[in-house]
């Protein structure tokens, strides 16, 4: 049930709505309790309506490359 | 689909699993894992992950489903509103299934004539009440500190508005609490825990400190096999380090302090009380009421609903499946009598429940460990 989907904004109205792009679908999630400023092209992770957390792509990217890499050289 | 297939790459996946074959070899020992969310329970069934584990790991499922872990007596509660004159019931659609006592559930009495309907968020259930000014909008607030915040801004912004006919049955849980009973429990060793994605995006790496003083394992994993392959990899290394820290697996989606904003909408609104789990029993502290603040959006007053007798289903394991203590094929009723299509316990109701994971992946006799 706790099944969080990420989604990238594709828009903000005034009410703090976003419109956000799943894969093609768009869905509108409310941002009040999202922690950090977003804005469009932001990744968000949303979960019941509401966007819960800024997905961090830099980060994300980097832990990726690292597992990759400790794979690669059979590190793992 | 970004975020989603890069963690589902074949090689990375061979790679983890080369990693937890050398580590488990090195343990030697049995060791056993527990996951704490349903979404993981659904994602190690769907992906095969369990019988790709070398023989020496085992994965429990724990008290991660929160329709599961909802006791019966506030299904019955649910039913009651439902059946109020002048009273539209709203909630997520898992529970329309799940059985009160005598076997009735929500979906058959609105086959009955009661106006009972799903919502994919608690948005829309506010939205019902203020198209529908002559009737009170009841909605069920169940899930764990990954929904209930979400609630929590729902309330706000009804008393905000001013809504007077939308109210909340919260049956909400709050996962640390049971947690430390898990770990306590004299009857279960269990040496790590997979701890849940979207609940730590909330709560934040500091809320699993007791698992790391009781010397256990404790990694927040996302969902998608790269992240379960690493999470149980991560678990081993600290087994067999002996250096226990709560670790994050789920960078992308969780930072160490969790989500504050959320956490203050979350206690704004919501008190801690007592709550009964299915399986565990009355928890301290682990369930979430309306503040007096919020007692005009609270069902349970603005309703007056009785204490119920609730009896669970007869036969049903649930609760020993819930605490890792059975599987479900030890349950006799399993794909006998309950099935997804007639489920006897929540279990077999939520796709996240164990029993229905069981059910759609594990067929294979063999495989059931
Ligand atoms: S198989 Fe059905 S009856 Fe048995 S524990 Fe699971 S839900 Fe309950």
């Amino acid at each position: 049930m706790c099944i969080g989907f990420p989604g990238r904004i594709i828009s903000i109205d005034e009410n703090n709505f976003a419109v956000i792009d799943i894969g093609g679908t768009h869905r509108e999630v409310c941002l009040d309790i999202v922690d950090e400023d977003v804005g469009l092209g932001d990744y968000v992770i949303c979960h019941a309506g509401y966007a819960i957390h800024k997905v961090d792509e830099d980060l994300a990217k980097e832990k990726l490359a690292f597992l990759k890499e400790l794979i690669d050289h059979e590190i793992y | 689909m970004k975020y989603i297939d890069e963690y589902r790459d074949p090689e990375l996946a061979k790679g983890l699993l080369r990693r937890i074959e050398h580590l488990a070899r090195k343990i030697q020992k049995n060791i056993a894992i527990m996951e704490i969310c349903g979404s993981h329970t659904a994602a190690i069934g769907r992906f095969g992950i369990r019988e790709l584990l070398p023989s020496n790991i085992r994965l429990l499922s724990g008290p991660g489903c929160p329709v599961c872990v909802t006791s019966t007596g506030e299904i019955d509660a649910a039913l009651y509103l439902a059946k109020q004159e002048n009273v539209i019931f709203t909630s997520f659609g898992d529970m329309l299934r799940v059985p009160a006592s005598g076997g009735i559930t929500l979906q058959m009495i609105r086959a009955g004539g009661a106006d009972v309907r799903v919502v994919l968020s608690p948005l829309d259930a506010l939205g019902l009440a203020e198209a529908h000014p002559e009737m009170d909008v009841v909605f069920m607030g169940i899930g764990f500190e990954t929904t209930a915040p979400t609630i929590a801004a729902t309330l706000k912004t009804a008393k905000a508005r001013q809504i007077r006919n939308f109210t909340v049955l919260s049956v909400h849980k709050i996962i640390p609490p049971a947690l430390q009973i898990l770990v306590d429990s004299p009857d279960l060793r269990i040496d790590g825990f997979l701890c849940p994605g979207h609940v730590s995006i909330i709560i934040g790496a500091d809320a699993y400190r007791p698992v790391i003083r009781a010397q256990r394992a404790a990694v927040i994993t996302g969902f998608e096999p790269v992240d379960i392959l690493q999470g149980i990899a991560m678990i081993l290394e600290q087994i067999d380090s002996r250096q226990f820290e709560v670790a994050i697996q789920y960078t992308r989606g969780v930072r160490p302090e969790g989500n504050k904003k959320a956490r203050e909408v979350m206690e704004e609104v919501f008190e801690t009380v007592t709550a009964k789990w299915r399986g565990i029993g009355w928890i301290p502290g682990s369930g979430l009421n309306p503040r007096e603040a919020y007692r005009d959006f609270d069902a349970r007053r603005r309703f007056v609903v009785p204490e119920f007798v609730s009896e669970d289903p007869k036969g049903c394991s649930c609760g020993d499946i819930l605490c890792g203590i059975k599987t479900p094929k030890e349950c006799p009723l399993f794909r006998t009598v309950c099935t997804p299509v007639n489920p006897i316990g929540p279990c077999m109701v939520s796709s996240e429940g164990t029993c229905a994971a069981y059910y759609k992946y594990h067929l294979n006799e063999k495989e059931t460990g």
